[in-house]
């Protein structure tokens, strides 16, 4: 029976490997001890040797891919044997952040913000907390005194218990302190929106959780917004449909808003390709290609395919991949390449009718795109006049160790253009 | 009852616990010809031969492991450290095997060694003679430790300590060495694990171990008499297994605490009897929680700076009256 | 750091493959054919199981370590078929071999790589402290050179109970260089004990050829001139010369309780650990010249087929039957449960797994 051989675990410290480069072919045969490949640990390269004899029937990961422990490689298996299909690894690393739903309006600033100011003094300790030892504290409490009407002769004025015992032998003070405890008004009646508890957390929830609380707290995010004039792009978008369906047959496919905006986006990062680039610890790494990934919504958490040399695509490529793509996510049959090395991202809220957001930053991406929805609202036109307008809200996040205010700004501007003017696109 | 040292103490508990049992070994540098390097010892080579009580070359990493390993084949070894401050190069010995075999074999071996010997400052020799490593050793799961007082407790806590099935560390002081007290002839063990109400107080708890609890004893003695102060004593006797319960009885009698130790105060055993109090016994506190330790710093050799250096009864007494406050 | 040369540790190298001149020893001669299939298929057991190791290893399914015994099953196999009822034996953290060859289970050993609770240590020992005391095997250590001390304390007991035994300390080369070792040595010699130190010279410690690591005088063993030991140098790839020769230093232990150091040269075919790339220490070409011309299991295989105790058909059926077992081990680890978060506070105290009236503790042991 085929056996699917996966990223190997090749130091204790291990979590993701990288695979330098692959020693066999499909179709050859392996012994064992046979090197099957080379795979660079937190450590060290080291050579991933056979444990498994026989025919290699697929290889699943490229050399250069990054694979989490466990994310399926190769498969061995007798000679003409049917590879098995890899099921997606468990807990893949580079995919599976990029997350619209986090909205961070407020802080739109690029430069860094003034410190704040220095009127106040360190906080004071509260001068009208009464002090009192935890002991004469419970005394007071079984004696229905307010520790807080006793004068404290221990140190500092600490209320100790000998002034608890002297006021609970003299005689009861004249107006009685109510009780200290207020009851904690009890829930009301009815049933809650959802049980009370602790939900278990998948591999995919804590992947999100963990690569985006790093990004969150590594990664300097700033923020721009656009305004686009979404009303050309709309007719468009009709339009070419409409001749699509016509069309029938295999070119009978329907281009999402999306679709338009990931195809924008590629051409925008042509155009201003300093945003298509990574912080690299101490130097940035400028990306020749455009590989664009886009968020896609499951029901227990995200992940983000990736639609590799978008730049070099139709807006018709784009629209069948992301197609593709989305299919397979959803019947979570992604493989780790497919949701592994891109360098921009856009998320769209626009169908849940979110007017805007900012998304945060997949790393190692430089910038999030965050499209909200195309809504009728006033706008006053070229001449003055109060006309209803289609508007699309575009958000832009932007890693400030790779992009400044500026950069960032003129790619929003060629991408505004590009939406404005969609024919641009199909150039 | 006869009033013997806490040395006789000691080797009376080794001659039962030799009697008793033929498998009872005592062995270290000294023990036998030497009659031992503080006379512990004794005479005990004269009246049980060279098999039972067996001198060992300055070795410790190996007569240790060599006591340990034999200890897992039933033999009931008391290996003598002439100072605990030489266990140091036996640390992989005493921490790592005896500390952690029982547990990685999941229950299949044990070792029943017993280590003994003084770990005391006070002495005038110096920082590499005078470790207290009670608090580093007991941090150990799989360690016990206990820190005797008195002749009565020295011999009883070492007899259950030979009896023990764990290994058992014996921290004993040379200053204490010739402290006379009431210890039975007959046979008793002193449970590991069980506190010691040392004096009767009502407005403060004193809680020490070894030493410390005859220096606690003196200043409560002029607590009581020069400031008309009641003072409790609480003898930990065992570091690991720690007796929780009478600390924290004592505890909520008096509402106020003070810890003394001749540790380091830094992770010293009072730190954790310190996180006990607050953590079991919060509301019962009607003052912070004080400790009296050693001066942070390799001990000095200088005898007059090493008697300020370690608890003495005027600084217990001083701190105790902080407490009172 | 120094160029690593090809073949660093040639000592072994030195003996010429080829029928054993050790075969006509009496402790070898006198094996029945069972006896040696027995020994054979023992070694091969080892060999496959260690072998599956790598796989769950590189599973994530063993954590930690993982020092793999692979290229030295001689030692162990040749060392441990010789021994009684009263001999005990202790090694370092390459401890697998050894559990096999007393008699631990695969199922056993394989869980506790895997942290079950099925585990021979209940998954609380790991790859490095394998025990099997009802089997006179004493870990499993992890700490270099830690154990020597132990082994001759068991020694120790062995004499002071009367009994004619002994007890065999292994350790590595790179453990005669930690002070322990030294320091046991002389407590052996100058108490007379029953105890063999077993130095499994695989030429590296970690990473760190003999050469670069100890000052000797051509061998390790000699050290034993210094403590008044007997010692002796085998060929560790002849499993019948590691036999013949610790035969006679087992008769030293049982008939004049008197130690002995045995280097037994050896190789590893894999790093010093999972973790090691093992490739800036020695060069690949070295491991091929083993593997092709020293390998203790092909050679024992070749030597009985010469003697015609085995068939190349038996041998295929030995392997084969080996393979399964591990295979089948692997599954049981697999699906064994883990220990439970209870199961982390037992086994630290006998006197608290076992608390009663006579038990001579009390209070709090455990801590929050």
């Amino acid at each position: 029976m085929a056996e699917i051989i996966d990223m190997p675990k090749l130091s204790d410290t291990m979590s993701v490997g990288t695979l330098v480069k692959w020693n066999i072919k499909e179709g050859q045969v392996v012994a064992f001890g046979d090197i099957l490949a080379e795979v660079e640990t937190d450590k060290a390269t080291m050579e991933l040797s056979c444990t498994v004899p026989g025919t290699i029937l697929k290889i699943y990961a490229a050399a250069g891919a990054q694979l989490p422990v466990g994310a399926p490689i190769c498969a061995i298996g007798k000679k003409g044997e049917k590879a098995p299909e890899p099921t997606a690894a468990p807990a893949p690393k580079a995919p599976a952040t990029a997350v619209p739903a986090i909205p961070e309006k407020a802080e739109v600033s690029c430069v860094p913000a003034a410190p704040a100011s220095s009127g106040s003094a360190a906080p004071q300790s509260d001068a009208s907390r009464t002090k009192a030892s935890p002991y004469a504290k419970r005394m007071a409490e079984k004696a229905a005194l307010n520790v807080a009407s006793l004068s404290g002769t221990g140190p500092g004025g600490r209320v100790v218990g000998r002034d608890v015992a002297a006021a609970t032998s003299a005689p009861a003070p004249a107006a009685s302190s109510g009780p200290l405890n207020v009851a904690v008004a009890p829930p009301a009646d009815g049933k809650g929106i959802q049980p009370d508890g602790d939900l278990p957390v998948g591999g995919m929830r804590q992947t999100i959780a963990r690569r985006l609380l790093e990004s969150k707290i590594t990664v300097p995010h700033f923020y721009l917004e656009v305004e686009v004039d979404a009303a050309p792009l709309m007719a468009m978008r009709e339009s070419l449909n409409k001749r699509l369906a016509e069309a029938g047959g295999e070119a009978a496919i329907k281009l999402s808003v999306n679709d338009f905006i990931l195809k924008a986006s590629a051409e925008a990062l042509r155009r201003v390709p300093a945003v298509n680039a990574s912080w690299a610890g101490t130097s940035i790494r400028q990306h020749g290609a455009v590989h664009l990934s886009f968020g896609v919504a499951l029901e227990d958490g995200l992940v983000t395919p990736v639609i590799r040399d978008a730049h070099a695509k139709t807006l018709k490529d784009i629209a069948v991949e992301a197609k593709l793509l989305i299919g397979k996510a959803r019947s979570k049959k992604l493989t780790p390449g497919e949701m592994s090395g891109s360098t921009f991202t856009v998320t769209n809220l626009g169908m849940y009718g979110v007017t805007g957001f900012f998304g945060i930053i997949n790393v190692p991406n430089a910038a999030i795109l965050s499209v909200g929805a195309t809504i009728k609202k006033p706008v006053v036109d070229a001449h003055d006049r109060l006309v209803v307008g289609h508007r699309m809200v575009i958000g832009l996040s932007g890693d400030h160790r790779v992009v400044d205010g500026a950069n960032a700004a003129q790619f929003l501007q060629a991408l505004k253009q590009l939406l404005e003017e969609p024919a641009l696109m199909l150039i | 009852m006869a009033v013997i040292s806490y040395r006789e103490a000691l080797r009376a508990a080794m001659r039962d616990e030799l009697n008793r049992d033929e498998n009872v070994v005592i062995m270290g540098e000294e023990v036998a010809q030497f009659n031992g390097a503080y006379k512990v010892t004794e005479g005990l080579l004269k009246e049980f031969g060279p098999k039972r009580i067996v001198d060992t070359p300055i070795s410790e990493a190996g007569f240790i492991g060599l006591g340990i390993g034999a200890s897992m084949l039933g033999i009931r070894p008391v290996m003598e450290l002439m100072f605990w401050s030489f266990s140091y190069v036996a640390f992989d010995q005493i921490v790592n095997n005896a500390g952690n075999i029982r547990y990685m074999s999941g229950g299949l071996i044990n070792c029943p060694i017993v280590i003994r010997g003084p770990a005391n400052g006070g002495t005038n020799v110096g920082a590499t003679h005078s470790h207290t490593p009670e608090a580093i050793l007991a941090s150990h799961p799989g360690i016990k430790v206990v820190c005797p007082a008195t002749p009565y407790d020295a011999k009883g806590l070492l007899k259950a300590a030979i009896r023990d099935n764990d290994p058992v560390y014996v921290m004993e002081n040379t200053i204490l060495y010739n402290d006379k007290g009431e210890v039975p002839d007959e046979d008793y063990i002193v449970p590991i694990g069980v506190a010691d109400v040392k004096r009767i107080g009502t407005d403060l708890t004193i809680v020490a171990h070894g030493r410390a609890v005859i220096t606690s004893l003196k200043a409560a003695e002029i607590l009581e008499k020069d400031h008309g102060v009641s003072v409790e004593v609480v003898d930990l006797r065992s570091i690991r297994p720690l007796d929780e319960e009478t600390i924290l009885k004592s505890v909520r009698k008096t509402h106020r605490a003070l810890l003394v130790e001749e540790n380091k105060p830094f992770c010293g055993v009072d730190a954790q009897v310190a996180y006990l109090i607050q953590s079991k016994a919060f509301d019962e506190l009607d003052a912070p929680v004080h400790r009296v330790s050693s001066i942070d710093a390799p001990q000095i050799y200088c005898k007059r700076m090493e008697d300020l250096q370690m608890p003495s009864v005027e600084r217990v007494v001083a701190e105790a009256l902080k407490v009172l406050a | 750091m120094a160029k690593p040369a090809v073949l660093t540790h040639p000592e072994s190298l030195k003996h010429p493959a080829g029928p054993s001149a050790y075969a006509k020893d009496p402790v070898n001669a006198s094996m029945t054919k069972e006896a040696k299939i027995a020994l054979y298929t023992k070694m091969a057991r080892i060999r496959h199981f260690e072998q599956r190791c790598i796989r769950i290893y590189q599973q994530g399914k063993i954590g930690g370590f993982l020092h793999l015994y692979v290229g030295q099953e001689a030692v162990a196999a040749g060392t441990i078929s010789l021994l009684g009822k009263n001999d005990h034996i202790i090694t370092g953290y390459r401890d697998h071999g050894h559990g096999l060859m007393v008699g631990m289970g695969m199922n056993e050993c394989m869980a506790e790589l895997t942290g079950k609770v099925t585990g021979c240590s209940q998954g609380k020992g790991g790859s490095m402290h394998y025990f099997a005391p009802d089997k006179n095997y004493w870990g499993g250590h992890g700490i270099v050179g830690g154990q020597a001390p132990l082994g001759t304390g068991l020694a120790y007991a062995v004499k002071y109970q009367g009994l004619k035994g002994s007890c065999l300390t292994y350790m590595g080369d790179g453990a005669v260089n930690q002070g322990a070792v030294h320091e046991a040595y002389n407590l052996a010699s100058l108490w007379d004990l029953p105890v063999i130190f077993v130095v499994e010279n695989n030429g590296y410690s970690m990473g760190t050829s003999q050469e670069r690591s100890t000052a000797h005088p051509g061998c390790l063993a000699k050290r034993a001139e210094g403590y008044n030991m007997a010692w002796d140098v085998i060929n560790g790839h002849d499993v019948y010369e590691v036999r013949a020769k610790t035969a006679l230093a087992l008769k030293r232990a049982h008939e004049e309780s008197k130690p002995t150091v045995l280097e037994i040269f050896t190789y590893r075919y894999f790093g010093h650990s999972m973790a090691d790339p093992d490739k800036t220490y020695r060069e690949k070409e070295e491991i091929k010249t083993y593997r092709d011309k020293k390998d203790p299991v092909l050679l024992f295989e070749q030597e009985l087929l010469r003697e015609k105790v085995l068939t190349p058909e038996l041998s295929q059926t030995i392997n084969e039957a080996a393979m399964a077992e591990a295979d089948k081990a692997a599954i049981f680890a697999d699906e064994s449960p883990d220990p439970t978060l209870a199961d982390i506070t037992k086994h630290i105290y006998w006197e608290e797994d076992n608390r009663g009236p006579k038990t001579t503790s009390r209070g709090t042991i455990i801590f929050e």
